[in-house]
């Protein structure tokens, strides 16, 4: 009951908004939603105390869902220890965030269509977070993708929001390929798509083969692959991760609920809910610690450059991720979720502060036309040096706790993965620390570079936009120091019970907390030293970028360019497609399959010689068809060969 | 039951066909009582078949409500009967003719009553169809479907309806006439065109393959599948809206039915040498005209594009002899049934109002149209296949049994997965966000009472399939395990055969 509230109010308060929100005006939707996401967030601080604290780990059947021969689904709530860390933190930063946008939304004529969103991206993260069987998990998983889509794309008549809006969709379909196709090899392999059946029978396929793609490849590793790759697309990691700046087009509120805190950290999620699996796919966890190392390093090296305040916080998101992803990769799931933890606080504080800052200047985003207001808008100055502390990973701060455990973990794997994603971690971590302070630097300090009209309006946020603030920022102080001790300290065993899994073998985690000096104290210096030499570019000699960027201008633009990831998609993928597709249609079905068919049908008794001599001079696409039925003869033969 | 329940149900629309016929008086007098008489009786046939539905056994894995009178001749009887894979398509008939009678009500004002009449004897052929349980009786009912569609496409189509009629008669005449050489042959050969008895009788192999190949042109050109599709985006951009729906929710399905109850258990043999055959066109068929769908500019087309796509996942699920590839396939059908008739009515509610189906022309819609926004939404997240809606269910059943059975099939028919989000969403972009710009737009009325009423009943069932597809999955389960025995004896005859012959 406690649970079918926590994850069912959200949704009622988005019927209610949704489809009554024209009778219900603003105001009525402001409460609605705020007050239902505000009851299930302080319900679900008696859930956790009850699963994570007491260890009363609970699956709530709820109805059955898809029945066909063996594969059964239901509609379950499992409440583990995982998921009540997980409900904790999306209840929470959700209510903050729908009480911000009470106020970041002011004036907004369509605001109960955005708190109706807000609601059901919770409510769908919600039932992503407690899912007892796969299929749940991706409905949960596509939900939230639905909502990220109509959040992104709210202002729907900015043609870049609505751009943004299908690119996140369709980048997270890439991804979700991927996962679908995993779930249908578990259920080929398990018989079953139920977490615990699934895990139970696990050890027993270590070893075995599995026929995929006319190859035989190991069963686990196929399998943990196949959902990794929907791992990557929802938590943008390193080929999937295009998407996550340009949703930056939404509202603010938005980026630091669904694209910081929340709905991007469901890929870390489902790597540890999916431990028992992917424990036993040694190179599946050595891609993970590939891939999360490489997005922590890419991810930083662009936000060093970036001008609009809200896309450097969306690359340092992609960036923690990154770090979250290694921590999963070397077996320190703990260390992950730990990490997944303190910074939807101080992400979502960032992010807000970010909002509040571009509200102050008047809807201004780029940082080059901002600067000297730390004055003027004291608070947010002050919260948004919390956010940073915090994500900086100076001591006593959140970050520092998850960040170090992180790059302790991965120097504890003692494996040649784990120093890679160890030296490229404490690499990003002094980037992070850098481009955390230019961001700060350039938003409150030095000249205005505002216009004077702006900078005559810039004011300090309604307290509805400050208090929920606060709270963050409480979270982004505290989240680390008290809690360390239960996700990652000496009650971890009891904390995490059964709900996440680590073999035997796998010490990384253990040998973290035996590190020499060097290895705990080193994240914080390349961190000062970020800071330092931020403070040194930005404030102390502030010419000096400009003069960099021109010296190493070929690395700048790389930068600056993004890694010319979108250039490159766009040719490969965007436009070959539209061409392919046109090249169907036109030759493909207009061309030949009418032009032979019934269009030819009359006139082919007729002038079969024209024809034919026409078929000589040389028409591309007819050969280029001719290829075609090629490949359907070959494909059905090989086919055959298979089926025989 | 002891009254012929499926017969009356079948003949019933007839009925009121001959009500509208014989109504006298001034053209506007003939046309009211024509649409309320139309409404009338297919909302009291789609009750009736609820009845149908309450008495059915879902346990039952064979026929029910079993009819048979002597009829042409020997062997040849008019037998009726449904079972758990006939009933949803004939449920899904009755539901969505009183919505093309109400889709119609304004937009069709020339001929009201022939109009109304050709609708209520296509609802007739169509539970007839699915309904008959002798081959002779399929084939009349499965061919005379296409004459009042000739003529609703004929008739009250658009401008280049002609062609399109040609090209819709062209191809589906090639396929009929090799059906119809089949069944003869079937007839001449054993003496009965009885399904039920056709699956006992064990035909020859060789026989089978060319039985297979002829009953493959009929129901392939109507489901239809690649190459012989291109008579289906002509049909649908001519077709009046309420055609454009019984065309692309049931007429399609006739097809897929089709190898249900005909192929695959009269000729299980052939069935299994041709399989990679169907998973190889119907991959074909859902890379190519997915690709294709995404460079429409005409609104219907890129929907019909999108429907052969999803007919690829029919035909895969079918040929799976999987419970999931099967089931998930039936469920495909039904839920397509449902988004495209939803989709080709949000079509045409726009093109009441601006006379035109060409994507460029529109833009902006939502700002003055929010209620349509929404179920336009529901429709295209459907069509996407997004889990909670009916979409989801049959097309990640039908993967869920191709990768038991081949992973290249699975792994190719998935990457639907991400086109079909990329042509619909477009559409999507195109037509209902941005500015409203076009002065024409500007006073574009949101969804009328009657549109609500047409829409509201499909986002409903949209979403509650998707929640709960239980009480639909349930009636599947008997039959289909059925289907799947027998395929699998037939397998192993094949199996035996292959090692006899490499023995030798």
């Amino acid at each position: 009951m406690l649970y079918g509230l926590i994850v069912f109010l959200p949704l009622i308060g988005a019927i209610l908004a949704g489809l009554f929100g024209r009778w219900l005006g603003d105001r009525g939707s402001h409460m609605v939603t705020c007050g239902l996401v505000t009851a299930s967030a302080l319900l679900s601080v008696p859930a956790f105390w009850f699963v994570a604290i007491q260890g009363n780990v609970q699956i709530v059947e709820l109805f059955p869902w898809i029945i066909s021969g063996d594969l059964e689904a239901s509609w379950a709530l499992r409440v583990d220890q995982l998921t009540a860390v997980m409900l904790v933190v999306v209840t929470s930063v959700s209510a903050v965030v729908h009480w911000y946008s009470i106020g970041y939304m002011h004036g907004d004529p369509h605001q109960p269509r955005f708190f109706a969103y807000l609601s059901l991206f919770t409510f769908a993260m919600l039932s992503l977070v407690t899912a007892d069987n796969f299929i749940q998990m991706f409905f949960g998983w596509e939900g939230v993708g639905l909502c990220s889509y109509l959040l992104i794309g709210f202002w729907y008549h900015k043609p870049s929001a609505n751009a943004a809006a299908i690119k996140a969709f369709i980048v997270n379909r890439v991804g979700d390929f991927g996962f679908a196709l995993g779930i249908c090899a578990v259920f080929f392999v398990f018989q079953s798509v139920e977490f615990d059946p699934v895990f139970e029978a696990v050890p027993r396929f270590v070893g075995t083969d599995i026929e995929f793609l006319g190859m035989h490849f190991d069963t686990l590793t196929v399998i943990t692959i196949l959902l990794f790759i929907g791992a990557m697309g929802k938590s943008a990691q390193i080929g999937l991760h295009t998407w996550l700046p340009d949703a930056m087009e939404g509202p603010t509120p938005v980026s630091a609920l669904i694209h910081a805190a929340t709905m991007v950290t469901a890929g870390v999620f489902m790597v540890a809910r999916l431990s028992p699996m992917f424990e036993y796919a040694e190179f599946t966890l050595m891609l993970v610690t590939i891939v999360g190392a490489l997005t922590a390093i890419m991810a930083a090296t662009i936000g060093l450059v970036q001008n609009d305040i809200k896309r450097v916080i969306a690359y340092s998101t992609c960036s923690q991720l990154g770090y979250m992803f290694f921590a999963c990769g070397v077996s320190a799931y703990q260390a992950g979720v730990f990490h997944l933890f303190t910074h939807a606080f101080f992400k979502a504080l960032l992010f807000l502060g970010a909002g509040s800052v571009i509200h102050a200047f008047s809807g201004e985003q780029d940082m080059r036309r901002m600067g000297g207001v730390w004055r003027m808008i004291p608070t947010t100055y002050a919260l948004m040096w919390i956010g940073s502390l915090a994500l900086g990973g100076i001591p006593l701060f959140a970050g520092f706790y998850s960040k170090d455990i992180v790059l302790e973990a991965a120097w504890g794997a003692h494996s040649g993965v784990g120093q890679l994603a160890f030296v490229l971690g404490i690499i990003a971590a002094g980037l992070t620390a850098f481009y955390s302070w230019r961001l700060l630097f350039m938003t409150f300090h030095g000249h205005s570079r505002a216009s004077h009209d702006v900078l005559h309006h810039v004011h300090e946020s309604p307290p509805v936009m400050i208090v929920p603030l606060l709270f963050l920022a409480a979270g982004a102080v505290f989240a680390g120091m008290l809690f360390a001790p239960l996700f990652v300290g000496d009650s971890m065993a009891a904390f995490w019970g059964d709900s996440i899994f680590v073999r035997a073998t796998h010490t990384a985690l253990e040998e973290a907390h035996h590190a020499p000096l060097w290895v705990k104290l080193l994240p914080l210096v390349v961190a000062i030293t970020g800071i330092g030499t931020a403070y040194w570019m930005y404030i102390a000699r502030p010419e000096l970028p400009a003069r960099l960027a021109e010296q190493h201008r070929e690395l700048y633009r790389f930068f600056l360019n993004k890694w010319y990831w979108d250039e490159l998609y766009d040719v490969l993928f965007v436009r070959s497609a539209c061409a392919i597709g046109t090249f169907f249609w036109k030759k493909g079905d207009e061309a030949t399959i009418d032009g032979y068919g019934p269009n030819g049908v009359a006139s082919r008794v007729l002038d079969i010689a024209r024809r034919a001599a026409r078929l000589q001079t040389g028409y591309v696409y007819h050969y280029a068809f001719v290829m075609l039925i090629g490949l359907v003869a070959f494909v059905t033969w090989y086919l055959f060969i298979v089926g025989m | 039951m002891d009254w012929p329940i499926l017969s009356t149900l079948t003949f019933l629309p007839l009925v009121g066909a001959l009500f509208i016929l014989v109504v006298r008086g001034e053209a506007d007098v003939v046309a009211r009582n024509a649409r309320n008489i139309a409404l009338w009786t297919t909302v009291i046939t789609f009750f009736l078949s609820l009845l149908l539905w309450i008495n059915f056994d879902v346990e039952e894995a064979g026929f029910q409500f079993e009819e048979r009178v002597g009829w042409i001749a020997e062997g040849i009887d008019y037998h009726m009967g449904i079972d758990g894979m006939s009933l949803p398509f004939i449920l899904l008939t009755t539901f969505l003719l009183p919505i093309c009678i109400l889709a119609s009500w304004t937009s069709i004002q020339t001929r009201v009553r022939e109009y109304m009449i050709a609708f209520l004897v296509m609802e007739t052929l169509m539970i007839g169809v699915f309904g008959a349980l002798d081959f002779v009786l399929f084939y009349l009912f499965f061919e005379g479907g296409l004459i009042p569609m000739f003529l609703l496409i004929g008739i009250w189509g658009s401008d280049n309806r002609v062609y399109a009629t040609f090209k819709f008669f062209l191809y589906t005449l090639l396929g009929s006439v090799l059906m119809l050489l089949g069944i003869l042959w079937l007839y001449f050969q054993f003496g009965t065109t009885d399904i039920p008895e056709l699956m006992r009788a064990g035909i020859d192999p060789f026989w089978q393959r060319l039985l297979w190949l002829a009953f493959f042109a009929a129901f392939a050109v109507k489901i239809p599948m690649w190459p012989v599709h291109t008579w289906l985006p002509d049909a649908h951009v001519q077709a009046p809206t309420a055609g454009s729906v019984i065309l692309a929710a049931v007429l399609l399905k006739i097809g897929g039915y089709g190898f249900l109850r005909i192929s695959i258990p009269i000729l299980p043999d052939a069935t299994v040498t041709f399989t990679p055959l169907v998973y190889a066109l119907s991959i074909i068929a859902i890379v190519y005209t997915s690709l294709v769908a995404l460079m429409q500019e005409d609104m219907k087309k890129l929907i019909a594009y999108s429907s052969i796509a999803h007919m690829g996942f029919v035909t895969i699920g079918l040929f799976t002899f999987t419970p999931a590839g099967v089931e998930g396939a039936i469920m495909v059908m039904l839920s397509h049934g449902l988004v495209s008739a939803a989709l080709f009515l949000c079509v045409g509610v726009v093109y009441d109002r601006m006379h035109t189906r060409e994507i460029a022309r529109y833009g902006g819609l939502v700002n003055r149209m929010p209620l349509y926004a929404f179920c336009f939404l529901v429709f295209t997240l459907a069509n996407v296949g997004l889990p909670g809606t009916s979409g989801f269910v049959g097309e990640f059943l039908v993967l869920v049994g191709a990768f038991q059975v081949n992973t290249w099939v699975a792994f190719l028919a998935t990457t639907s997965v991400i086109l079909s989000a990329a042509y619909a969403l477009w559409l999507y972009r195109r037509v209902v966000f941005g500015e409203l710009t076009r002065a024409d737009l500007m006073s574009i009325l949101d969804l009328n009472r009657r549109e609500v009423a047409i829409l509201a009943p499909l986002v409903a069932l949209i979403i509650l399939f998707g929640v709960w597809p239980v009480p639909i999955l349930e009636l599947f389960h008997a039959p289909v395990e059925n289907l799947i025995e027998q395929h699998e004896a037939a397998l192993q005859g094949v199996r035996n055969t292959l090692s006899f012959a490499a023995a030798q």
